[in-house]
This record gives C-alpha cells, sequence and structure tokens, in this order.
C-alpha cells in the first residue's frame, strides 16, 4: 500500500530539508518529498495521514543496543526490543555482541538476521565480537563474520585491554571496511567499581569507577586507530575529559566517531543517591560538568551520534544490593522523548543537528545504504514524532521485557506516533502491526 | 527536649537532625544506668523480637546489640551468614521477607555492601537498625563515639577531633563525620594519600596526610581500625611503613595534648593502629566506648520501637 | 487537649502542711529509722520526696537517702502512645536491699504508674517493704493498690484532672482541678 503523509514538519538534513511537506511512500520506498503533492501524482489507493503539526523524520537508527537473545530471552527478545524501538521511532538497531553464546562467529551472526527476520518489525543488524567469548585473547574470523553480514565489531560491555589484539583487530577488520566500536574502560582503573569515583561514592561509601579509567581508553584506542589507519567508533562517551580527546583527535585529523547516550546529557551521578540501583551503569553517570560538556560535544559536533545503549535486566539482577546490581538500563522507548526538552527546546541542538546524529550519522558509520535518508529511492522507513505529546514512564506501560530504568514516574516531553519500517506501518498510536 | 521521634528505621547519621542525635544521647544517657544494676533489665520490648542480621563476621556489635535488646526484655534470633553465599540463591530481599513474615519487630542488619539496609527498609515493615553497611555507614557507632565524647568533654561543639586511618573504606569515619560536624565539632581526617576517598573535605573536614598535625591540638584522636586483609592490594601501603607513620605510639603521642581522649572502634590490631601503650594508657577511652554501646544501641531500639508501631 | 481549672484544692501551704504530716506518719511507723530510703517517681513525686525527705530530717535528724524513679521504660501502655516518651534517668545510688522504702508520688488515680514503680524498684533489689506517700488520693483505681500515707482525698469525676504543680517545674505551688474542655 502506498502512503502520503500530509503536512508534517519534516526533518531531512540528509536532503537539507526542514520544513513542511507532504512525503509519499511507494511500496517499500520514498517516491517523493515535496510540498503540496498534487492529487494528480498520488495513487488512488494511498492511504493519507495527516501530519500536520507533527515532525517527520527518517526512521531513527540506534547504533547500541543490547536484545538479549540469544541467553536472556526473559530480559529481551528481538521482539519485545523491536516494540521498544518502535515506540521510540527507531527503525534500524544494531545489538551488541554480548549474548549468550556471544555473537562471535558467521553462525551467530547469521541466526541474529534469521531470527529477529521473524520478529520481522524493524531492521535489526548484528554487531560480531571483536575476540571470540569476548576474552580479549584470540581474534574472531573477521572475515566471515564481515560476509555474513556484520556491521560491526565490538567487545561491547568489556574493552579489549590489551592493546595488541585492538591494533590488530583493526589493521584485519580494515580489510573488510568493518568499523570496530570501542568500549573505553580501563579495567584495572575501574576494578570493582560501581558508581562514578567523587563525592556521591564517597558519601554513600561505595567503589568508584575514576574517569580516568574512560579517559585513558579513548586515548590510547585514538592512538591504536591512527597507528591501523582503520575505522573507529567510540561508545558510549561519558566523561568531559573523552569529549576533549575526541574533538583533539577530529582536529588532528583522525575520521574517530563517538557517540554518547540519553543518560549522558540528561543525569548526574546525584541519581545514584538513595542506593538506586536503576541508575547504575556503565560507564557511571558523572557530574554536572560532564553534562554540560557533552552537550557541547553534540553541539559543535564533535559528537557524532546519539544511541541509547538499552540494557536491558531482569527485576532480579537490579533489585539487589548495589554492589551486585547488574549495570545498565533501557533507553529505546525514551531517547527522543528525552533529546526533545533536553537539547531542543534547551537550544543544544536544532532538529536536523539532532537527526543527524541519530539516524544520519549512524548510517554513515555502519555503512546502512538507502537508510537514514528521506531522498526518493530509500528505503521508506519514517517516524512520526509529535512533540507536544506529555506522558508519564509507568513501568506497565514500558514496552521492552525490562522495566529497569531511572525515569519512571517522570513526564515525558513528545511521543512517537507513527513509525513506518520498509513501507509498512509496524506501530501507530501505541499500536504494532 | 522539644523534638519527638518520628523514624522507623536507624539506617545513617546522614539524615539525621541535630536535635535527633541529642534525643539519642541523651536517651542513652538515661539507659546508662540499667546495665549497672543488679537485675539489668527493664521489660520495656517484652514480647517484642528482634532479628541480628549479620552478613559479616562480627562478635563485638553483634554482642553489643544483643545484649543491649536483651537488657529491654526482647526475644532474640541471630542469623549469622555472608553476602556471596546468598547472592548465589535467595536474594537479600527474599530473605528478607521471609523474615517479616515470621512477624518480627525489629532488624539489625550488618552487610558488606553499602546500601543494603536501605534495600531492606524500603521493601518490609520491621524497624531496620544498621549496624554497619560496607564502607558507607556505622550510625550507633558513630553515636557512642560521640556519647564517650560528650561524657568527657560536656560538650561537642568547638571540639578538634582526629580521625585517623583508612578513611576510604570506614562506615565508622563517616558516621562520626556526620555526627560530630552536625554538632559543631572540627574534624580532621588524617591517612595516606590511597585510603584518603575523593572530595571528602566537601563533608565539612579537614585532610591532613601529616598524622603530626593530626594529633596536635587534637582533644578527641579515633584511631581507625585497619582491614589487614586488604594489604597486598595496591591502594594499601605496606603494613609496617602504615604503621611507622600512622600508627600512634608513645613517641607521637608526646605532640598531643595532655587531656586528649584515645579512641578505637575496636577490635585493635595492637602494634598496628595503636601501641599497646597508648591503647592502655590513661587517654584511652576504648573500654567505656564498649560500655556505653550498649546505652546508644538501647536508647535506638528504644526509640525506634515507637514508631514502628504507629505505623501497623 | 485542653483543660478548664475549676477550682483550686490546695496552695502551697496545705501542701507543706500535708507534707509535714506525713513525715510525722512515717517516723511514727516505722521505727527503724535507719532503715528508711526515700525514692520518687519522676517527674514531681521525686520533687515531692526531695521535700518529703527534708521534713525527715528535722523530725528524726537524720539524712535519708532519697532516689528518684523514671518508670517510663515499665509502663503497660507503651504499645498504646503514639510516640515515645522520653526516658529520664533513674538515680537510686544506694543499695535498697532489706530497706524500707517509702515511694512517692504526686497523684494515686489508676494505680498503675505504682506498679510500674513496684516492677522497677523490684529490679534494685529486695526492700524489706514498700510504703507508698502520695499527696493527693484521687479515687478510681484499677489495680488493688492503696496509699499507706496520702496528703488529700480528694474526690473526682473520671472527666476530670488533678493538677499537681510544682515550684520547680511549674513556678508554683497548689493542686488544682481541672476538667477537659470539649
Amino acid at each position: 500500500m502506498d502512503i502520503l503523509l500530509k503536512g508534517g514538519h519534516v526533518v531531512d538534513p540528509a536532503n537539507n530539508i526542514d520544513s513542511e511537506m507532504d512525503v509519499l511512500i511507494k511500496d517499500d520506498k520514498i517516491e517523493q518529498v515535496a510540498k503540496n503533492i498534487k492529487a494528480s501524482g498520488i495513487p488512488q489507493e494511498a492511504k493519507t495521514i495527516d501530519c500536520k503539526g507533527k515532525m517527520v523524520f527518517p526512521g531513527l537508527i540506534d547504533m547500541h543496543t543490547h536484545l538479549r537473545q540469544p541467553g536472556r530471552e526473559d530480559e529481551e527478545t528481538f521482539l519485545t526490543g523491536s516494540r521498544a524501538a518502535l515506540k521510540g521511532g527507531f527503525t534500524s538497531v544494531l545489538c551488541m555482541a554480548n549474548t549468550n553464546p556471544v555473537i562471535d562467529n558467521k553462525g551467530m551472526v547469521e541466526y541474529v538476521y534469521s531470527e529477529s527476520a521473524k520478529a520481522g518489525l524493524i531492521n535489526i543488524y548484528p554487531v560480531a565480537a571483536v575476540t571470540k567469548g569476548l576474552e580479549g585473547k584470540e581474534l574472531t574470523e573477521i572475515g566471515q563474520i564481515a560476509e555474513a553480514g556484520a556491521k560491526a565489531l565490538s567487545d561491547d560491555g568489556k574493552p579489549v585491554m590489551n592493546a595488541e589484539i585492538l591494533r590488530r583487530a583493526l589493521e584485519y577488520s580494515k580489510m573488510f571496511g568493518l568499523p570496530v566500536i570501542s568500549h573505553c574502560e580501563d579495567m584495572n582503573l575501574s576494578m570493582n567499581g560501581v558508581m562514578n569515583e567523587g563525592f556521591v561514592s564517597t558519601k554513600l561509601g561505595l567503589k568508584g569507577i575514576p574517569r580516568t579509567s574512560e579517559i585513558v581508553m579513548v586515548m590510547r584506542d585514538i592512538e591504536l586507530m591512527r597507528l591501523s589507519g582503520a575505522r573507529l567508533h567510540i561508545a558510549h562517551v561519558s566523561a568531559k575529559e573523552s569529549v576533549e580527546a575526541v574533538r583533539e583527535a577530529k582536529k588532528r585529523g583522525i575520521k574517530v566517531t563517538c557517540e554518547t547516550c540519553p543518560h549522558y546529557f540528561m543525569l548526574t551521578e546525584d541519581a545514584v543517591i538513595g542506593f538506586n540501583t536503576n541508575a547504575k551503569v556503565n560507564p557511571p553517570l558523572r557530574t554536572k560538568e560532564d553534562v554540560e560538556a557533552i552537550k557541547k560535544g553534540l553541539a559543535d559536533g564533535v559528537i557524532d551520534v546519539i544511541a541509547t545503549d538499552h540494557a536491558p535486566h531482569s527485576l532480579e539482577e537490579k533489585d539487589v544490593e548495589f554492589d551486585f546490581a547488574a549495570a545498565g538500563m533501557i533507553g529505546l522507548e525514551f531517547a527522543l522523548s528525552l533529546a526533545n526538552p533536553e537539547l531542543i527546546k534547551s537550544k543544544v541542538l536544532g532538529w536536523s543537528d539532532l537527526i543527524r546524529r541519530m539516524a544520519v550519522n549512524p548510517a554513515k558509520i555502519i555503512d546502512l545504504q538507502g537508510k537514514g535518508s528521506l531522498a526518493a529511492g530509500s528505503d521508506a522507513d519514517v517516524a512520526v514524532f509529535d512533540a507536544g505529546a506529555e506522558w508519564v514512564v509507568e513501568g506497565k506501560r514500558i514496552e521492552s521485557r525490562s522495566k529497569n530504568t531511572p525515569l519512571i514516574g517522570r513526564k515525558m516531553c513528545g511521543a512517537v506516533v507513527l513509525t513506518i519500517v520498509g513501507g509498512k506501518i509496524k506501530y501507530e498510536n501505541g499500536k504494532f502491526n | 527536649m522539644a523534638v519527638s521521634w518520628k523514624r522507623k528505621d536507624l539506617l545513617d547519621l546522614e539524615s539525621l537532625s541535630t536535635e535527633e542525635i541529642e534525643l539519642i544521647l541523651q536517651t542513652a544517657d538515661s539507659f546508662k544506668e540499667i546495665s549497672q544494676r543488679p537485675i539489668k533489665k527493664v521489660p520495656t520490648l517484652r514480647g517484642q523480637t528482634v532479628v541480628l542480621f549479620f552478613f559479616e563476621p562480627s562478635t563485638r556489635t553483634r554482642t553489643s546489640f544483643e545484649l543491649a535488646a536483651k537488657r529491654m526484655s526482647a526475644d532474640i534470633v541471630n542469623i549469622q551468614t555472608n553476602a556471596s553465599s546468598l547472592t548465589k540463591g535467595e536474594t537479600l530481599k527474599d530473605t528478607a521477607k521471609n523474615i517479616e513474615a515470621m512477624k518480627v519487630d525489629i532488624i539489625i542488619i550488618r552487610h558488606s555492601s553499602s546500601g543494603a539496609p536501605y534495600l531492606l527498609a524500603e521493601s518490609i515493615s520491621p524497624s531496620i537498625i544498621n549496624a554497619g553497611d560496607g564502607s558507607h555507614e556505622h550510625p550507633t557507632q558513630g553515636l557512642l563515639d560521640i556519647f564517650t565524647i560528650k561524657e568527657h568533654k560536656k560538650k561537642i561543639s568547638g571540639l578538634n577531633v582526629s580521625i585517623i586511618g583508612d578513611i576510604a573504606h570506614s562506615r565508622v569515619a563517616r558516621s562520626n563525620i556526620w555526627g560530630l560536624t552536625k554538632l559543631g565539632a572540627k574534624v580532621t581526617v588524617c591517612g595516606p594519600a590511597t585510603l584518603m576517598p575523593p572530595e571528602i573535605e566537601r563533608l565539612g573536614v579537614k585532610v591532613t596526610y601529616d598524622v603530626k598535625e593530626a594529633i596536635e591540638g587534637a582533644d578527641v584522636i579515633n584511631m581507625l581500625r585497619i582491614q589487614i586483609e586488604r594489604q597486598g592490594q595496591s591502594l594499601f601501603p605496606p603494613i609496617r611503613d602504615y604503621s611507622m607513620k600512622f600508627g600512634l605510639d608513645a613517641e607521637k603521642m608526646r605532640y598531643a595534648k595532655k587531656d586528649v581522649l584515645i579512641m578505637h572502634p575496636g577490635p585493635i590490631n595492637r602494634g598496628i593502629e595503636l601501641t599497646p601503650e597508648v591503647a592502655d594508657g590513661p587517654y584511652s577511652v576504648i573500654l567505656e566506648q564498649v560500655t556505653n554501646g550498649i546505652a546508644v544501641r538501647m536508647a535506638v531500639l528504644y526509640l525506634v520501637s515507637g514508631v514502628k508501631k504507629r505505623i501497623e | 487537649m485542653r483543660f478548664r481549672e475549676k477550682a483550686k484544692v490546695m496552695d502551697a501551704g496545705q501542701i507543706d502542711k500535708a507534707l509535714v504530716r506525713i513525715a510525722h506518719e512515717i517516723a511514727e511507723n516505722n521505727k527503724d529509722i535507719g532503715g528508711l530510703a526515700i525514692v520518687g517517681i519522676r517527674t514531681r513525686g521525686a520533687l515531692l520526696a526531695q521535700r518529703l525527705a527534708e521534713k525527715m530530717r528535722t523530725i528524726v535528724k537524720k539524712d535519708l537517702p532519697v532516689g528518684a524513679l523514671d518508670i517510663t521504660l515499665y509502663r503497660d501502655d507503651l504499645t498504646a502512645v503514639a510516640e515515645q516518651p522520653v526516658v529520664h534517668k533513674t538515680e537510686i545510688d544506694f543499695d535498697i536491699h532489706d530497706k524500707v522504702i517509702i515511694l512517692v508520688d504526686d497523684v494515686l488515680y489508676t494505680g498503675r504508674t505504682v506498679r510500674c514503680a513496684l516492677d522497677a524498684l523490684i529490679d534494685f533489689g529486695r526492700p524489706k517493704y514498700i510504703q507508698l506517700a502520695v499527696l493527693v488520693d484521687r479515687g478510681h483505681r484499677e489495680l488493688p493498690i492503696r496509699a499507706d500515707y496520702a496528703g488529700k482525698n480528694i474526690p473526682t469525676s473520671q472527666k476530670e484532672t488533678v493538677q499537681v504543680k510544682i515550684k520547680e517545674t511549674d513556678g508554683t505551688d497548689e493542686v488544682v482541678i481541672a476538667e477537659k474542655e470539649e
């Protein structure tokens, strides 16, 4: 069926569009984006959806999710994760390799494609491990993994502590054009740490993770990238100095890219006070100064991407002593509704800047052809957002199978009302198709 | 006293007002005499069940709480286990819910993980008393230290109190800092830089790495216990070096005021934190701390036991 | 709850006379003066105990040991009160074993306070006798307890309250009957 999205405010930075326009979808492709598309140009059977007063974006792309399948289907599956993504306006996501078993061979990459296709809601692309079993010792069969269609390599959840191994991984992956996504954490410095090291950790008597554990690895990885000439993307940047290190590298012409997550531009370590395990995340929530630096990095383009690091955890893993609680929070359903007040309304970013970081740049970095753009002929992945809608986060209304978020009870600004994937309406006003 | 006690739980000193701390101290003062009677028992908690839920080995604190509860005629149940065995099967919360289902009134918890008592306080109805959580707080120890200081010095406000040792891992230090600063004392913390937590000066204390500076002019010196098990970890200096630099001996006592009080939460590593001549010397009030601990814990049991009833 | 004063039943002079009379009765009933000790129930009973000891001294020319008893921890209504009452110090720094204890309180009403005090006293040892002295006996006993010495018997209704005011705590010496205001 063909679809006409009428009169919405279209933000399509890849094509320099940021104004009221119509979007015409034919089959699974974008047919045309123009002002007042004439009736003569529209197939008779097309479904017209009035988007007046709403924002229309290319479908968002999340470079960083944990979908827990296989191994922890009690926490998330391709299906439940897809529903959470659709509610958040995401039409494509990368899922990290730290499942059980680990996505560290061709067969597992193929498994992700075939199993996620059964869910049939969004595009799910696997990230494969850099090292076998995420053990940091032996490289995976990168050539075969690339051939099977993995979009990136990462041991995310853990760093590759051995610099020599990361160097070889970068050199090897370069041959296949695969980016390496680096989880920057010096495990010796962060050992047993459970939150940001600083005043709050001192007050609560919790073992701190020094910001330095992230910074030194960002710097190391930038140098390894320079040495290898490969593509490197730094995951979940949280510290001010990490932003500065990337800024410096970019100035020096190193083509490193990096991402941050909504919790790093809107929450601080204060969220942990009261031993709130839902605020336990890795890297940990930092300080107000870091939040400001992250926002600045987003504003001046040093931070290329906003990803969610969607990390579902069961209640049993969270409703325990802070030291023993799993780190991570879910994010797919909230990212856009947090960026709206925290970045758009507070004038850190314009809409085009935001969509660049949530769709255009991710598509570029992981080389997703035909995505992140509404150009004619692109894949018809579209999100329609009502920026004025308000809602409150409630556990029972969360689509993700896990409810681990410090946002419960918080008012959200803006809601996705329609998500189209491959020309098909998959989500509309709270209903999935 | 104008303030009345309204807390179901005693989790920390951070959240207590000055008046609440004063009320506990005053109540403890009234309780002290009970332990000196021929019959050391009052019927106040008759028919109430107190559970001592200890996830860390402890003789001193557990005995002190147990005696406090027994002297108030409560029935006592001891549960001693370790945190890691629990994490494998039943969660802390499940265990607590089971204990709650047995209709107990007060749970006294000691746990190696900071914040564990809060997890209980928010999920079950019995009163929760924190008997030490990780490196966070040990409120009754803080209170008994303050009580002992006040007995000798008649006041807290304006006193110089130095806390020396492994500040980073010390729940005793944190509870002392909160209580003492609220009551107007000037607190100095001293220890090796590796054992000094970041930004601790924001708690309103002075930081020094020079033990002489911490001793000079101090009205009270509270020597923290060193966890010898931590030696060998990168953050801990070799024990001899620690003892030479930060241990209190007759030589270093020459810098101290004539009427200084020497305190230690116990058990003492003799020859490491304190030489025997200091530990057993005329300035030492270490055994008085132990005696006062019972009165303070009786006072806390009395106060929280009144509030629980209102919630039911 | 507010109270309206209805009548003043004793003034300072009458209180003093009553204490003198009680002191004489005690001296008369207890030939072994050396075995006597006085214990007052906090707050006002303890103050009256001090005064009674003064009176005894002029009569028997001897300082009797005086103690103060806080009965809060023995109350049988702790489970019913909204907030824990403040606990004050019990100060009995003499051995009560084999002594004749004159237990002093301001008002004898239901008898429950005296019951608490008896329990508390016995935790300090085994006195030979315990005799009860009160300034006012207002009736309405709920326990089998009676006063050995009473300054004044005042018949009251249960709606009323008897307030003993003592200079040290209330600024004046008097006893008034008051009634709850609706």
